[in-house]
């Protein structure tokens, strides 16, 4: 992107000033390099949000923030349906409420290496992965709703998971505004088989360690130490929130013509938040999250019993389940006065300040816990949302490293296999059913996930706590 | 593009693209081009088939609807297709798809598709040919 085109807040802020039909200024969290690296796509992105209908403060990207579909991946934007504001698929995409759940084990890495092969094996005939798999749960129309409706505790319901891990869920492991009436037929059909399935592209499930503590006092509230082992889980809401996906951009478009929205990208279709249209788009998408909740419920519960076989004394508890790609209702401070938005986050990860009452009682002084996954090649980091993140960014984090390589352009310059022996050589256990898939997710493909997390450190917008390292990973 | 399809470089994702003499042939290719990510083409067999319908309002929306219902219904079926007989009148599509079940040890396995989008979604012709292209989201 041209640096000649911003104006320099500081060395981690950069503004769109607002021309033309921008209602707001565009925001990008980011440093001079990370700024300079990014595709011109995402100025054009930014500013196509900022001429939305009712949009707050600003259009805002975070520091991995890359070419999407009408928002950037890495685009964070509120809309206040006093105003006129809209709800757009564009800012919560295919993938509803994908996000990233961590595990802590109780164990040392000492205790896990020399059962490590064992575990990921059993983890891994355990947890359906890859495309075309299939879920253990079998469901009928009737029982997809209590899914929709449920989220988690629809699984904790069936005895996948303990009463303590809602708490330590975002929305508590529900939200209560989801409407199954609004997914069509399709959608939950393609989900009677997927439930508990961790999907395949840039998910996983792996087995990290501890390699440093930047924040003891925050550690000690999120209860994790050096050397400690810690399972992540990253996946989504699987077929159901594709469809969701694929069925509402057409209503959506339709939507945008009856309103005279004037639509600058096709996938930016929306309707105003209190239109019927829009209302329906909603409960599906609560829907799409409460899906996206059960199955990493289920894959928790499948990974709980697996480590059980394999190492009776885990004790696996929850320490938070993040998500990056939703629409909620929330309340934000703006200019003084507390006002009802809905925020979309395509991309980015809620990343409350400490005080937030959604934010469990355990951490809440010290910030709501965030989840940047890096590469099965390098480096995850465990943060904790800040006050300024709050204030600046509607409570938003980055999410992940972003790719810098395509995926056709990483399956010429990468084999699977090779892939795997290199970590394997490194001591990272990788297990997967596509060498094409672990070839597309190269660690050399993304970006550097450190100067991705140091630049949303140093932007304000989340705080380091832990850096966590791969020790074995299922690629789906 | 000697086979008729092909994928094409995008940021994050990756795009598909389909060739052909006709306007259904370009569509076939594209799905064959949409399948070629989920697995390798030659290792499916056309032992099953199923029916597709579809309508939009353009048609190159079409193009996107026709990879959105076959993402669908292969995902329904837990199936790869690989060969598609397509018919097309005034933007309403009717095709037979072919295929087999998915099976991790047969098909060398690639990635899952989310959906097709509006991304670089184009259809058009060029040098006597008919070309439908987009962007699929992984």
């Amino acid at each position: 992107m041209e640096i000649q085109s911003l104006k320099k807040i500081d060395d981690f802020l950069w503004e769109l000033p607002p021309v033309g039909e921008m209602r707001v200024p565009g925001l990008i969290f980011a440093s001079q390099k990370l700024v300079e690296e990014m595709d011109e796509k995402v100025h054009e992105q930014v500013t196509n949000v900022a001429c939305l209908p009712g949009i707050v403060h600003a259009s805002i990207a975070m520091p991995d923030a890359h070419w999407g579909y009408g928002f950037p991946i890495g685009g964070v934007a509120a809309f206040d349906p006093e105003e006129g504001g809209i709800i757009s698929a564009g800012g919560v995409g295919f993938d509803i409420s994908c996000g990233v759940r961590t595990l802590t084990t109780g164990l040392t890495k000492d205790e896990i290496m020399p059962l490590l092969e064992r575990l990921i094996d059993k983890i891994f005939q355990v947890v359906p992965a890859g495309v075309g798999s299939e879920g253990k749960i079998r469901l009928t129309p009737a029982q997809i709703d209590d899914v929709l409706a449920g989220g988690a505790k629809w699984a904790l319901d069936r005895g996948y998971g303990l009463p303590e891990d809602l708490a330590y869920i975002e929305e508590g492991g529900y939200v209560t505004w989801a409407d199954p009436a609004q997914v069509s037929d399709l959608a939950k059909k393609r989900q009677f088989r997927e439930v508990g399935t961790l999907g395949s592209g840039n998910h996983y499930l792996e087995i990290q360690h501890v390699f440093e503590i930047y924040d003891t006092e925050a550690a000690e509230a999120l209860g994790i130490k050096k050397d400690d082992i810690v399972i992540a889980i990253h996946c989504g809401s699987r077929a159901l929130g594709h469809q969701i996906g694929t069925d509402y951009l057409v209503t959506l478009a339709q939507a945008s013509k009856k309103y005279n929205i004037p639509i600058r990208e096709r996938e930016l279709v929306c309707a105003p938040i209190n239109s019927p249209e829009g209302k329906r788009y909603f409960g599906a998408v609560g829907a799409g999250i409460n899906c996206a909740l059960a199955n990493r419920q289920v894959i928790s519960h499948l990974t709980r019993e697996a480590v059980a076989e394999v190492i009776p004394q885990a004790k696996l508890e929850m320490l938070f389940d993040v998500s990056h790609n939703t629409c909620k209702v929330e309340e934000h401070v703006i200019a003084g006065k507390k006002r009802r938005l809905y925020v979309h986050r395509k991309g980015s990860t809620r990343a409350f300040g400490p005080g937030r009452p959604e934010i469990p009682s355990r951490f809440r002084s010290v910030g709501q816990p965030v989840f940047i996954g890096g590469t099965m090649g390098t480096c995850s980091f465990i943060l904790v949302g800040t006050e300024f993140g709050t204030e600046q960014a509607f409570g938003s984090a980055c999410h992940g490293a972003g790719r810098s390589m395509s995926r056709k352009r990483a399956t010429k310059t990468w084999r699977g296999d090779k892939i795997i022996k290199d970590l394997s050589a490194e001591g990272i256990i990788i297990r997967t059913r596509s060498y094409r898939g672990v070839a597309e997710e190269a660690p050399g493909a993304y970006k550097d996930v450190v100067e991705v997390v140091n630049a949303a450190h140093q932007a304000g917008l989340a705080k380091k706590v832990a850096m966590v390292k791969p020790l074995a990973c299922i690629k789906g | 593009m000697n086979s008729g399809y092909e994928t094409f470089e995008h940021g994050a994702d990756i795009g598909i693209r389909g060739k052909g003499r006709t306007l259904e042939e370009a569509f076939s290719n594209g799905a064959k081009a949409l399948f070629s990510l989920m697995a390798d083409l030659s290792t499916i067999e056309p032992q099953k088939e199923i029916q597709v319908e579809c309508t939009a309002p353009d048609i190159e929306t079409l193009f996107m609807v026709w990879l959105n219902q076959l993402i669908a219904l292969a995902d329904l079926e837990k199936m790869f297709l690989c060969e598609f007989s397509v018919t097309i009148s005034n933007n309403n599509l009717t095709a037979v798809a072919r295929g087999e079940s998915i099976s991790p040890q047969k098909h060398n396995l690639g990635v899952e598709v989310k959906g097709a989008t509006y991304t670089m979604l184009k259809v058009f012709q060029e040098a006597g040919y008919f070309v439908a292209q987009c962007v699929v989201d992984v």
